[in-house]
């Protein structure tokens, strides 16, 4: 029984700190994605720009497409991998 | 004076106070703990969507709503690239803290930041530092955005200064007083609404009296090239210096007191899951419009001087009056949602961090009570009068405590949290050294090596965390619960 409890919250511990990894990847994922096209792409001079529904296509890939990719792995990653566990305590501390 | 703006405000407010007194309800039974619990945390039982919004009104709103558009609208899309770093905020900041922040702040019954830091370190001197940086920063951040929420009355209904300041004062001071967090919470959500609807409606109507994107496109390059350009309107963005931006509003959020307490109030983790999606989304899509409004806005009224106009301004030219007093109400909004939750919180950490701890931990639970409102209020009162004539002093401090904040309570947040071997003295000499680098390199070495001032004190506080906390393990063994153990012995 006592044995079971400590498990259990190994495991809470255990998800928590995974998905806190998680969440390291995505910023830093993010923040690749948004410098890389940023100034990958818009560090030219500006007569050279190409344009994206009306927006300079360093712009549009680097903060819309940019932000629109982020929600959608921010979806998947809580849909898939995010397990839900109890945050109180077992012996019933609150209710 | 503008009679459909005033009446949208004036709706606007009503509403708010509605939901103050509906929250209060919940509050006549409760008692003692769970007074506490109720006033300052709302029973931890925020569900996804109103954690969502609840998150990013209090630090989406953080002097953005008005300034950011106004930088935009000076230096292009480089500003509204940089202000995209805070796509980053809406999830990291819940998936670091997350589950396992949930979980100790239950064990440790914690109500505030401090109370966390309180059953983790078990020392009064880290309980006090940051009691004492909770309420010099919070306190003049809130006196400055009082000053701005007064300033925006002003512009909007014509009113004199001090007459808008006290207009915005009794507003604000109600609801909180009366409702305690959950009133707080349920009016960053409509704030939150009303922000993420007026932004949208404002940037399809800029777009619109601006003749279309590629027509406001080319009016910009035809202005300056370098406005459509990721370096700013002189060039002088550097890439380093917006991407050190990912620091400060970005990822070191995260130790945000402000922030940290919304992430011990939710109710399980299915609340946070849904926070993150609707977060990062909601957050991602508000600074994106809102910035881009500010740079829209160039082509279609040039020669704005004051960035904080811009936004009122661009609202009544394109917006028939009407919908422009709705999508007005959004940085009003922004700016309430803002300084409720600092109050709140400024008075937590005198109510229950330093009263309760130290001074008479054997108060009654009437007397807790009438602490609670009372400070609440006495709090309220002082800002306005801070407000009246604000000195220089806290101006400066205003503009540090954003950064000084996230320098002194990162590390002992974030490590105590993943980090067994933290201990007690790596706390707080991380929490002096952030705060005290951070002083000297805003004054002494600004912009060094290109970046913001926040970023080289936040690895200072870091190499001192850990350094500190290595150094002292020995000393630390023999005393108190180690974190280690408590968790074992559960």
């Amino acid at each position: 029984m006592e044995k079971e409890r400590k498990k259990k919250q190994d495991d809470r511990f255990r998800i928590a700190n995974r998905e806190a990894l998680i969440g390291v990847a995505l910023a830093v994922f993010n923040f690749i994605w948004w410098f890389a096209f940023a100034y990958g792409l818009g560090d030219r001079t500006p007569e050279d720009y190409s344009y994206v529904f009306g927006l300079p296509s360093w712009f549009f890939y680097s903060c819309v497409l940019g932000f629109i990719i982020m929600a959608l792995l921010v979806i998947f990653v809580v849909k898939v991998w995010f397990v839900e566990v109890p945050f109180d305590e077992e012996d019933g501390e609150r209710t | 004076m503008n009679t459909p703006v005033v009446i949208s405000l004036a709706i606007f407010l009503v509403l708010i106070f509605a939901i103050g007194f509906w929250s209060s309800r919940s509050l006549k039974s409760a008692t003692g703990d769970s007074f506490l619990q109720e006033y300052f945390l709302g029973g931890r039982q925020l569900g996804g969507f109103i954690l969502a919004m609840t998150m990013i009104a209090t630090y989406g709103s953080a002097s953005s709503f008005i300034g950011g558009p106004g930088v935009a609208y000076t230096q292009g899309f480089g500003w509204v690239l940089l202000s995209m770093s805070q796509v980053a905020t809406g999830y990291f900041v819940l998936m670091i803290l997350g589950k396992k922040f949930a979980i100790m702040a239950r064990r440790y019954k914690a109500v505030t930041l401090i109370d966390y830091l309180k059953g983790r370190y078990q020392s009064k001197w880290v309980v006090l530092t940051a009691a004492f940086s909770i309420i010099v920063f919070l306190f003049s951040a809130m006196a400055a955005q009082w000053v701005g929420g007064a300033r925006l009355i002003e512009s909007l209904t014509g009113l004199n200064y001090t007459t808008a300041l006290f207009i915005f004062a009794v507003s604000v001071l109600v609801y909180v007083i009366i409702g305690g967090f959950k009133a707080v919470a349920l009016t960053d959500t409509v704030q939150g609404v009303v922000m993420f609807g007026g932004t949208l409606i404002l940037l399809i109507a800029t777009i619109m009296a601006g003749g279309g994107i590629d027509n406001i496109m080319a009016d910009l390059t035809a202005e300056n090239p370098n406005l459509v350009t990721p370096y700013g309107a002189d060039g002088g963005l550097s890439p380093t210096y917006v991407s050190s931006f990912w620091i400060l509003v970005g990822v070191a959020v995260v130790g945000l007191p402000q922030v940290t307490v919304r992430a011990m109030a939710y109710k399980n983790s299915r609340s946070m899951h849904r926070a993150l999606i609707i977060g990062t989304i909601v957050v991602g899509f508000i600074m994106l419009n809102m910035h881009l409004i500010g740079v829209f806005a160039r082509p279609i009224l040039p020669g704005i001087e004051v960035g904080d106009k811009v936004m009122p301004l661009i609202a009544q030219e394109v917006l028939p009056p009407w919908l422009a007093g709705i999508v007005l109400a959004a940085p009003m909004a922004a700016i309430m949602s803002t300084v409720d939750s600092l109050l709140l919180l400024v008075s937590s950490a005198v109510v229950k961090d330093v009263y309760l701890n130290y001074i008479k931990p054997d108060a009654s639970h009437t007397r807790v009570k009438r602490m609670s409102f009372g400070v609440t209020a006495i709090l309220g009162i002082l800002v306005f009068l801070m407000a009246l004539s604000p000195p220089d002093l806290l101006i400066w401090l205003n503009l540090f405590a954003f950064g000084g904040l996230e320098a002194t309570f990162i590390w002992p947040v974030v490590l105590g949290l993943y980090w067994d071997g933290g201990n007690k003295y790596g706390a707080l000499a991380s929490m002096v050294v952030g705060i005290a680098s951070y002083i000297i390199v805003d004054q002494f070495f600004p912009s060094l090596f290109g970046m913001h001032n926040v970023v080289v004190p936040i690895l200072l506080s870091f190499i001192a965390f850990v350094s500190i906390s290595l150094l002292t393990k020995s000393l630390i063994q023999n005393q108190s619960i180690s974190h280690d153990q408590l968790e074992r012995s559960m």
